[in-house]
């Protein structure tokens, strides 16, 4: 078949534009034939917006690093990509990675990266943003970068190439990527993004004074905006840093990040895309509140992430009628980090099922903790639509680990749901669980297998039946940087896959209850990487890079993803350094150490943490303070924020019924 | 209903339209029949879908609808509702429940850049000259040996009198009309061309486009395919 494809692929290019600013749809579109899902690669979708590119002096293009169908569902791409848009002068378009398959057609045939709104070249956009939600994603950056033709590494550019932009959770340890970014945004990236674009509109309409290093100068000058490049890491003899010092006269010593406040205001995305091909997701999704303060201490996303802003009952409603009426879809997610803590969640849940009865558009919350859920929220989630599993994250097996990772639910609280659960006619439960956690010893993981067979033991005795089940699914603890955790030692892969198969061993040994059980875990290995990128610092760019040209693309996908080809390239890559793998993984640090992040300001007290680490490693626990008094972690002091909860005590009032006077037919 | 599936949307598979469909019912306001049971599902029945990455100006969905509707009322709605490269052409009111076995042959326009119409037809010519022609195809079940002559009703070449679509470009571009019986195993357009390269060594340059034209009774003496919707037509269009 590939014959098709010896031909030239000369196309006719329009000629008002420079060449590499054309549309390569012409040339994408003989390759598409030969490679899979290829709906992926058309754009077209359903409330995709496609702006006059002549009209606009300031284009981004938006990519989430991974493929289509993981990409488009992200909610911090469809954010911006409708807060830009609506900007006059401004206008975003979107790109995701291309399979390994249409990568190599690329190469072959010339073809660069691709937005799919207009088809153009990324490497013809003023700004190339990323969202990191993993650090896995890294090196499908740089196959972004080499196929939109941008050179690797900053200090290679020129004002002719995209300011290259990182944001995400990832960004707030942007230190192993600094060599191949020229900005990393910290926190909420509504307001940064307006912000960029204006001072790239004036340097532009300057006729880009000074080059790059000017443009980039102005960008290092706006808050929460960090320009790698200018500052210098210096080390210690044994390899740890000694400090992190600005390299330019007018640059912040520390980035802070940003806090969006009052979630009513930025009611986006308002008209989410619809995909054409299968994604992840098959839903629309409401953000009901922002920023969690629970303190579960492995949870950097909670951490990053304070204070909790709700939307407001009457914001959330007027969200998900927007959302249902524009896409179709048949489920709408109610999003956040623990969506049954939403001050009126109760109210939220019943009203949009009476306002949603008999139209099957069912509810979801994709994440709820265990002491929050009740089954009168789980029947009013269901009651227009399918009745969706139930997941639970106890996170640790036993009451002690509990308390090392602030979790704050007790054994009692999870039979206690889950029987409710199944005696009101769930059959099926999954509980998520980590391995690898600070101080955890076999037998703290061995009581998940106890915990699994409390709960069909009731269940069976709630319902009198044998028919229930409880899946556990379990994956290796990974220490992110800016939570208690920072400091502690990654559990090595050879002891995670150790532990996993005596929880393994356990639960098939149990005749009783063993078959009722599932188990679903993932080896050790990927983790030790994602501990590396997470909480590594520029040495480990080399590394990114080596591993990259070694063939590594996908890292999120275990079909892809190759730990022999990431050790050799780390051997290769930190040579010369005196650090290894196991020095930025599995070494517990001290108090005193300069942390890579530490410059990336998330409102957190560093002491703060420490404090929360020690009081881990004791088993003391630390309540949530949207309920107890403020205990001082540092963020709204810092950051000149608040926590912004309900209740309104508003409700929903019922949705006039929809107008079809206009498609039925004339009474005969 | 007929519909098309054109341009870039060609790139859909049948589950992708058939999520669209879905989504553009619920956004038009559609009062859908659903099926009842633990899952509830809107009616819409699909009649055998064109293969991603070929064009038609005629495939056949049926929809369940609750109300007496106007079908040019829902034939507007739906296509503003409906992404680009998808469009209803026509909906009529279903008046017999056999417009799928109604489906008995396809028409289709294969267009094939950088390829001589004289060798083309020269092709064709020899592909129904000949008795049988053995091809193969990659199935679920695996590899599989089927004869591709059987089915194929007509063979032109038309580029004397048929248009090519505006994206493909190139001196040179012959165009093949040509005419399948439906049957068991199905043979696709692209069965046919492997046919072509069996019996004639018809090696296209670049990607062929093709294009479903049209679906329905076959009439075997003018060897062309008949308007499936004749029957659900009321009087008076039978009339005209």
């Amino acid at each position: 078949m590939t014959s098709f494809l010896g031909a030239s692929s000369s196309s006719s290019a329009p000629t008002a534009l420079r060449p590499h600013d054309a549309p390569v749809f012409d040339r994408l579109e003989r390759l598409l034939p030969f490679v899979q899902k290829p709906v992926q690669y058309v754009g077209g979708e359903v409330n995709a917006q496609i702006s006059d590119w002549d009209a606009c002096n300031v284009r981004w293009a938006l990519m989430y690093p991974d493929a289509y169908e993981v990409g488009l569902p992200n909610q911090g791409v469809q954010i911006l990509y409708e807060v830009l848009n609506e900007q006059t002068g401004t206008l975003a378009e979107r790109t995701y990675s291309v399979w390994p398959d249409l990568e190599a057609l690329m190469r072959e045939h010339g073809v660069p990266q691709f937005t799919l709104e207009s088809h153009r070249p990324v490497g013809a956009f003023d700004v190339l943003g990323l969202s990191f939600s993993t650090e896995l994603g890294y090196t499908n950056m740089l196959t972004a970068l080499d196929l939109a033709g941008i050179p690797l590494h900053s200090v290679d550019r020129d004002e002719s190439h995209p300011v290259v932009v990182a944001g995400g959770h990832a960004a707030f340890n942007p230190e192993t990527i600094a060599d191949f970014i020229d900005v990393a945004v910290a926190g909420d990236g509504e307001t940064v993004v307006l912000a960029i674009s204006e001072v790239v509109r004036e340097w532009k309409a300057a006729g880009s004074p000074d080059g790059r290093d000017e443009l980039l100068l102005r960008l290092a000058g706006l808050d929460h905006v960090y320009v790698p490049r200018f500052y210098d890491v210096e080390y210690l003899p044994d390899g740890r840093i000694r400090r992190v010092v600005p390299n330019r006269p007018d640059v912040a010593w520390r980035v802070a990040k940003a806090t969006l406040m009052d979630l009513d205001a930025w009611p986006y995305p308002k008209t989410p895309l619809v995909p054409l091909a299968e994604t992840v997701h098959e839903r629309a999704s409401v953000e009901i509140f922002r920023g969690c303060t629970r303190g579960c201490r492995f949870c950097q996303a909670g951490m990053i992430t304070r204070p909790v802003r709700e939307r407001s009952i009457t914001g959330i409603g007027e969200m998900v009628k927007a959302s249902v009426d524009s896409t179709g879809f048949e489920e709408v997610g109610l999003l956040s980090l623990s969506s049954a803590d939403h001050s009126e969640i109760a109210a939220v849940a019943k009203g949009l099922a009476d306002r949603y009865e008999g139209t099957n558009t069912s509810l979801s919350l994709p994440s709820t903790r265990v002491d929050a859920f009740n089954i009168d929220l789980a029947n009013e989630l269901s009651r227009n639509g399918r009745r969706s599993g139930l997941t639970f994250a106890p996170e640790g097996g036993s009451e002690r680990i509990s308390k090392v990772i602030n979790k704050m639910v007790t054994e009692e609280d999870l039979v206690r749901t889950v029987t409710a659960a199944y005696a009101a006619g769930w059959r099926q439960v999954k509980l998520y669980f980590m391995c690898g956690l600070p101080t955890e010893t076999d037998d703290d993981v061995l009581q998940i297998a106890r915990l699994a067979r409390e709960v069909i033991k009731v269940g069976r005795e709630v319902t009198g039946s044998r028919d229930i089940r409880c899946t556990v699914s379990i994956g290796g603890f990974v220490p992110k940087p800016h939570t208690p955790f920072q400091w502690a030692a990654q559990l090595d892969h050879e002891s995670t896959d150790a532990r996993l198969m005596l929880l393994r061993d356990e639960i098939r040994a149990d005749r009783q209850y063993g078959k009722s059980i599932g188990l679903r875990y993932h080896d050790g290995k990927p983790g030790i990487v994602e501990g590396l990128l997470s909480r590594g610092d520029r040495r480990v760019g080399r590394v990114i890079e080596e591993v990259w040209r070694d063939g590594a693309r996908f890292d999120g996908w275990s079909e892809h993803f190759s730990y022999d080809r990431w050790m050799a390239a780390a051997e290769r890559g930190l040579e010369g350094t005196g650090v290894d793998v196991n020095w930025y993984t599995t070494r517990e640090r001290q108090h005193d150490e300069v942390l890579p992040w530490d410059h990336i300001d998330s409102g957190l007290d560093k002491e703060w943490l420490w404090q929360d680490w020690q009081d881990a490693v004791d088993e003391v626990e630390v309540e949530d303070c949207r309920w107890t008094p403020c205990y001082d972690c540092g963020v709204c002091d810092q950051m000149g924020t608040s926590i912004e909860i309900g209740p309104t005590d508003r409700v929903l009032l019922p949705l006039s019924p929809v107008d079809r006077s206009a498609l039925l037919a004339p009474q005969a | 209903m007929r519909y098309a599936k054109t341009g870039r949307l060609r790139f859909a598979s049948h589950r992708d339209c058939a999520r669209a469909f879905e989504r553009a019912l619920r956004r038009a306001g559609v009062p859908m029949a659903f099926s009842s049971g633990f899952h509830p599902h809107p009616k819409i029945s699909y009649a055998n879908a064109v293969p991603t990455g070929t064009s038609s100006e005629a495939e056949y969905l049926e929809i369940g609808v609750l109300e007496h509707l106007d079908p040019d009322a829902l034939c507007a709605a739906l296509n503003s509702s409906l992404p680009d490269g998808l469009r209803i052409v026509e909906v009529v009111v279903a008046r017999t429940s056999d417009l799928m076995t109604r489906l008995e042959a396809g028409e289709w326009l294969i267009e094939l850049p950088g390829v001589e119409p004289a060798d083309a037809a020269g092709a064709a010519s020899a592909l129904l000259a000949a008795e049988a022609v053995e091809v193969e195809r990659m199935t679920k079940g695996g590899l599989r040996r089927f004869d591709a002559r059987g089915a194929v009703v007509d063979l032109v070449e038309c580029s004397g009198v048929s248009g090519r679509s505006e994206s493909v470009v190139g001196e040179s571009c012959a165009i093949l009309r040509l005419v399948i019986r439906h049957g068991t195993p199905s043979v696709r357009p692209d069965d046919v061309l492997a046919a072509l390269a069996a019996v004639a060594d018809l090696a296209p340059p670049i990607p062929p486009r093709i294009t479903r034209l049209a679906q329905g009774p076959l009439d075997e003496d003018a060897r062309t395919v008949q308007d499936p919707l004749l029957p659900d037509r009321g009087e008076s269009t039978v009339g005209s």
